[in-house]
């Protein structure tokens, strides 16, 4: 039923579609037009395959994790190890296929819009890798927080862009990324790094993802003979999410479950929990769950997590909230810094703050779960946190 | 196709052999307050249509002008209720066409129906969304229609003659043309993308035309003025009203801008 959408406007149901201005409207045709053809051509495929074996690392290893099993005495708890990938995270493989289009279309210039960094950090980099001028928008409060990022950013050669409209985080650097679009479109691709946005991105998006579910799904029947009861990903825009899920939909026995930044409240402006304290609305080309006030103007958002930290969630996942395919819960930011904690220290493991809200949920469903087999997809590694985690966790300094 | 004040005023003009001023302003800033004196001063000096612009606090059109613009007027409280009720004490005095000019989020939490049923009780005429695209528009131009409000469409440099021609039918009253690629916002000389979109989208409909982004100089006028019925200008009233909010002098200064764009018709009369 899910596999077919989105329908040929982009719309997943009632979510989705093309809601940009008029002078975007070419862009995102041709960028279509060229995906569309690029996705039947082996010889794309075979570039990309390349290039994700040889360069990125795929397929990544799916990791059992025993020792976090046994001390929670339930679930089989297995790792999908996105962050074994080059650049620390599942990004490389979305921007390594929209670099590839972008030659196919001559743009010779890559804009691209970043919260934790990382999505920053894999634009960069393929940018380098291809002779490609990389502009990236960062939040100015992101960039605080992910100063190491903005420096790797810069290392690679990308000039990194401080946005100090609104919220001064991703929602901010998202609008300037456009704006830059709105000017440049002859020249220039919006490399856009999460299942969000206007039609084709949520469509592209997600098929450059779906390799990770694809490999899981192959590995974990080769360990357990089975599928996996309940798949865990953390969800901001939702790309590591929606790619993890995506080989899993038709299995109706594989639970899917998206976790959401819980923050520090849940009172408006305190999380970015767009299912539980949101509402359909249309932002930055899409229509989705959004966080929004009584008026219609956009909530700030706030969570330890820069990557979860948006208003609005990728549009298919709003899809498969609706139609019940996909659970949607939000895990707070003391829970995800435990679990990141716990991951560390059982498994030597340190996960990105995105994907410890992943790790906790799982932590939490493990002891009522005795044997089942869980799948979480650990979308990044937390060396880029580390100087998030020297502040939360005091108790570890001397 | 509705009979409002704007397609009458857009009559009005050719009748008399004309060109048209838009003026837009974003509602509510510096205050609720104070937007109907500075309305009122824009058509002494001239304008012939007011796009009232509703702040949304993600402009993603919008340059630095506007969006601080738009900053403003929500931090005073600006809602799109309160962007009708502006409307309707603007409607008590004048007759000037009035377009509403937004983003569509704001819409969608109003609701389209409830919206359309307000804006025309408030005496608005039409309505423009900015990142709403034909393809999204259905259900919103017939709602509008049926309330007698007309639907205005952006047409861009890089529209294709495909949605030129969509856009061109689901506009009435006229159609706004973007005279280039970019965000809202003053610049030195108008774009070369501007006179081939005029003559690109002539071909597809009669509909009157007004070119805006990028304007603030007379000479702006006088050359979008010999192609189009209209010329459109916001950022350049928006950094006035920036600079002088606490000036009661606004209004008078606001007055003779348009006044002196104006003067830029007469100009590039041949």
């Amino acid at each position: 039923m899910t596999t077919s959408l989105p329908d040929a406007g982009g719309h997943f149901g009632p979510y989705g579609g093309r809601y940009v201005p008029e002078v975007l409207m070419a862009p995102l045709e041709e960028l279509e037009q060229t995906y569309l053809e690029a996705r039947l051509d082996p010889a794309f495929h075979a570039e990309l395959d390349q290039l994700l074996h040889t360069y990125a690392g795929r397929p990544t290893a799916l990791y059992y994790a025993k020792r976090l099993s046994e001390q929670l005495g339930g679930a089989k708890i297995y790792i999908k190890r996105e962050d074994l990938l080059h650049t620390g995270a599942h990004k490389i493989n979305n921007c390594l296929g929209q670099a590839l289009l972008a030659r196919r279309m001559g743009k010779k210039r890559i804009i691209a819009e970043t919260g934790a960094g990382q999505h920053g950090v894999a634009t960069a980099t393929v940018c380098a890798l291809f002779g490609l001028e990389c502009v990236v928008y960062m939040g100015e409060e992101d960039m605080r927080r992910q100063r190491l990022n903005v420096f790797r950013m810069r290392l690679l050669g990308a000039k990194v862009v401080s946005v100090t409209n609104g919220s001064r985080t991703l929602k901010d650097a998202i609008s300037e990324a456009m704006r830059d679009w709105v000017t440049n479109v002859g020249t220039t691709h919006y490399l856009l790094g999460s299942a969000l946005g206007s039609h084709p991105y949520p469509l592209m998006v997600r098929d450059f993802h779906k390799v990770m579910g694809e490999e899981a799904r192959r590995q974990i029947q080769e360990v357990e003979g089975r599928l996996p009861d309940t798949i865990f990903a953390c969800v901001g825009g939702g790309s590591n999410a929606i790619g993890i899920f995506h080989a899993f939909l038709q299995d109706a026995s594989v639970k899917l479950v998206g976790i959401e930044a819980g923050g520090s409240g849940m009172a408006l402006g305190q999380h970015a929990a767009r299912f539980s304290g949101g509402s359909p609305g249309v932002l930055q080309g899409a229509r989705s769950y959004l966080l929004q006030d009584e008026h219609g103007q956009i909530s700030l958002t706030h969570s330890v997590s820069a990557g979860l930290d948006y208003a609005l969630v990728g549009p298919e996942h709003a899809w498969l909230h609706d139609n019940g395919r996909a659970e949607y819960v939000s895990i707070d930011d003391r829970e995800a810094l435990d679990a990141a904690r716990r991951l560390s220290r059982t498994e030597g493991i340190i996960p990105a703050l995105e994907s410890a809200h992943a790790v906790a949920e799982a932590v939490k469903r493990a002891p009522e779960a005795r044997g089942q087999v869980f799948l979480v997809n650990l979308s990044g590694r937390g060396d880029k946190d580390i100087d998030i985690y020297r502040e939360q966790m005091g108790d570890l300094e001397d | 196709m509705p009979d409002t004040r704007i397609s009458r005023m857009f009559a009005g003009l050719k009748r008399d052999g004309r060109k048209g001023m838009v003026a837009y302003i974003t509602a509510g800033d510096p205050s609720p307050g104070r937007t109907p004196s500075l309305v009122e001063a824009l058509e002494r000096g001239g304008a012939d249509l007011i796009e009232l612009g509703v702040p949304f606090s993600d402009p993603i059109a919008d340059g630095p002008v506007i969006q601080r613009a738009g900053e403003r007027a929500l931090a005073a409280g600006t809602t799109l209720r309160g962007v009708l009720a502006i409307a309707a004490e603007i409607r008590e005095r004048s007759q000037i066409p009035l377009l509403l000019f937004t983003y569509l989020n704001p819409v969608v939490r109003y609701g389209v129906e409830e919206l359309a049923r307000d804006a025309a009780a408030a005496g608005i005429d039409g309505c423009l969304l900015t990142d709403a695209s034909v393809e999204e528009a259905r259900e919103y131009v017939d709602v509008m229609r049926s309330h007698g409000l007309d639907t205005v469409f952006l047409a861009a440099p890089t529209s294709t003659e495909r949605r030129l021609k969509l856009i061109a039918e689901y506009s009435t009253g006229f159609v706004y043309l973007v005279s280039r690629t970019g965000v809202t916002g003053e610049q030195e000389s108008l774009s070369a993308a501007a006179l081939p979109l005029i003559k690109a989208v002539r071909k597809v409909t009669d509909l009157p035309l007004a070119v805006g982004f990028g304007v603030s100089k007379k000479e702006h006028v006088a050359e979008l003025g010999r192609e189009a019925e209209a010329v459109v200008v916001g950022s350049a009233i928006m950094r006035l009203i920036e600079a002088n909010a606490g000036n009661s002098s606004l209004e008078l200064q606001l007055e003779s801008f348009i006044r002196e764009l104006k003067s830029g018709f007469g100009a590039g009369r041949t």
